[in-house]
């Protein structure tokens, strides 16, 4: 614990950090037990995901990927849901995978969350597929670009895909009308643009995790159609998809209710940030380095 | 609900809670955690490696009738004899464990290295550099479909900021006088992004923190209701 004295400022300077992560605790878990909710406006680099899967045909090829494991869920989970929920409500023919051992379980939820329990009536090897995990991170997406189905052989149920019908036609990456990537790091959304979206010409659209997203921004618009960066670029997602199928609207928004615990973390930071500062500036340390 | 849920949700309840108590401060049960979470991630992803690519897309194609205990609809297949090739690179790579051969699997990393490298260069040079640059080169007054000031406004940031980024990793010549002032300014832009990355981290962490507190509080509601 910090040593007693000096002046307020100072005291406020030498605040054990371990009383910050209370503050910050207790930030997130009073707005998550009041279920605080914010409204959520979307952002034209979110709505151009939206706007691209809404205007697809019917029937068109959208790859879905989950590149991301358990422990970044809360940010990535509510995105790929919601795109899920769009695409199959759109009857566009959709393509789970992943290139991270990891995201396997993400997709088996998926397929419990919100093909099971949303769109019963969707069949698999017809409407939908989970064409599961394979290991070789950009160098899969290298291979699916000539050859589509010699890397991925198998769905994550053990049938050849060349006898499944929604594999019909086929070929190669650039057979399909969308990558949606969905990601935590590498391999994800960065590999699927320099090794898919872009050799193959196929739009890509992206949801990842706060910390990724800066580095994606400079694909965007014309290497990334769009982008939803963590829960606040999900919550996005989600609050259009909301509004203009209201039907989703007990079942799609996971991110919007997370945003209330969010904001308030947020305040409390910022707080502690300009409070720090002041001590900083006005505390006798500062003054005296000043002096000397 | 049933044992199986229960029980996960207790093992992850358990973990969480030892991996947060290292907030306060190191102990040996933020130790375990630790260590278990690396031993079993090095398993799963060795384990999920060999069933979901190794066996059908290698023995699965070399020969398919070998893989019919585990996936019979390839068992029919004709096999592929290339796929001898990767196997017998991979058998190199293994090499490294016995002295005697170690220098075999060199052959092998030298082609995975060459390939990576190949393909890499020129992925990266198409799409992080060639892109890159022609996303820079943009009008500085948007006109099309209207003026827009918001528009006009972001391509004059992107524009000067790449710029006097570009201008401040100059090492050439001295930063003085009209260089050292757009220099100066590449710094008060190179902060600025990373401002924007550390808020974007920042943001990263609570949202995990929400998650992991989402967690324990369904602990805390339906974990010591015993599974019926």
């Amino acid at each position: 614990m910090s040593p007693a004295g000096g002046s307020l400022f100072d005291r406020i300077g030498r605040v054990d950090r371990r009383w910050i992560y209370v503050a910050i605790a207790l930030a997130v878990i009073i707005p998550l037990m009041a279920k605080l909710t914010f409204p959520v406006i979307t952002t034209p680099i979110v709505q151009n995901i939206f706007d691209k899967l809404d205007s697809l045909p019917e029937g068109s090829r959208v790859i879905l990927t989950a590149d991301f494991g358990p422990s970044t869920v809360p940010e990535n989970m509510p995105m790929i849901q919601a795109v899920l929920r769009h695409a199959l409500h759109k009857k566009l023919k959709v393509y789970l995978l992943t290139l991270w051992a990891t995201g396997i379980p993400q997709l088996d939820l998926l397929e419990k969350n919100v093909l099971a329990a949303d769109f019963p009536d969707r069949v698999a090897g017809t409407d939908w597929v989970n064409l599961g995990y394979k290991a070789g991170n950009q160098g899969v997406i290298n291979s699916a670009f000539s050859d589509f189905p010699g890397a991925f052989p198998v769905d994550s149920k053990g049938h050849d895909v060349r006898t499944l019908p929604i594999m019909a036609g086929i070929k190669r990456l650039a057979d399909f009308n969308l990558i949606v990537g969905i990601g935590s790091g590498f391999p994800g959304v960065k590999e699927w643009i320099q090794f898919g979206g872009d050799p193959a010409h196929v739009p890509v659209a992206a949801g990842v995790t706060a910390v990724e997203a800066p580095l994606l921004y400079p694909y965007y618009p014309r290497q990334l159609l769009g982008l939803m960066g963590g829960l606040q670029g999900a919550a996005e997602y989600e609050a259009a998809l909301v509004k203009r199928y209201p039907e989703y609207q007990s079942r799609s928004e996971e991110a919007i209710k997370r945003m209330g615990p969010q904001t308030v973390a947020h305040l409390v930071i910022i707080a502690f940030i300009v409070l720090g500062n002041i001590a900083f500036f006005a505390g006798g340390e500062f003054k005296g380095r000043k002096r000397a | 609900m049933t044992l199986g849920p229960w029980l996960e949700m207790w093992v992850g309840a358990l973990l969480t809670l030892m991996i947060l108590s290292f907030l306060y401060r190191d102990n040996p049960f933020y130790r375990f955690a630790e260590h278990l979470f690396v031993g079993v991630s090095a398993a799963y992803w060795m384990v999920e490696a060999f069933w979901t690519t190794l066996i059908p897309n290698l023995f699965g194609k070399l020969y398919p009738p070998m893989v019919a205990f585990v996936l019979p609809a390839l068992a029919k297949n004709p096999p592929q004899i290339s796929r001898i090739i990767p196997l017998l690179f991979g058998v190199l790579l293994l090499l490294r464990l016995v002295p005697r051969f170690a220098h075999w699997s060199r052959m092998a990393m030298a082609l995975a290295i060459g390939f990576s490298a190949g393909t890499n260069l020129v992925r990266y040079l198409e799409s992080d550099f060639t892109s890159q640059i022609g996303q820079s080169i943009r009008p500085l007054v948007v006109t099309q479909p209207g003026f827009s000031l918001g528009g006009t406004f972001s391509a004059l940031v992107v524009v000067l900021g790449t710029l006097s980024g570009l201008v401040y990793f100059f090492f050439s010549r001295e930063h003085k006088g009209a260089f050292g002032r757009v220099s100066r300014f590449g710094i008060y832009v190179l902060m600025v992004s990373f401002g924007a990355a550390f808020g974007y981290t920042v943001m990263a962490r609570i949202s995990l923190l929400t998650g992991r507190m989402e967690i324990l509080g369904r602990w805390i509601t339906h974990g010591f209701q015993f599974p019926g």
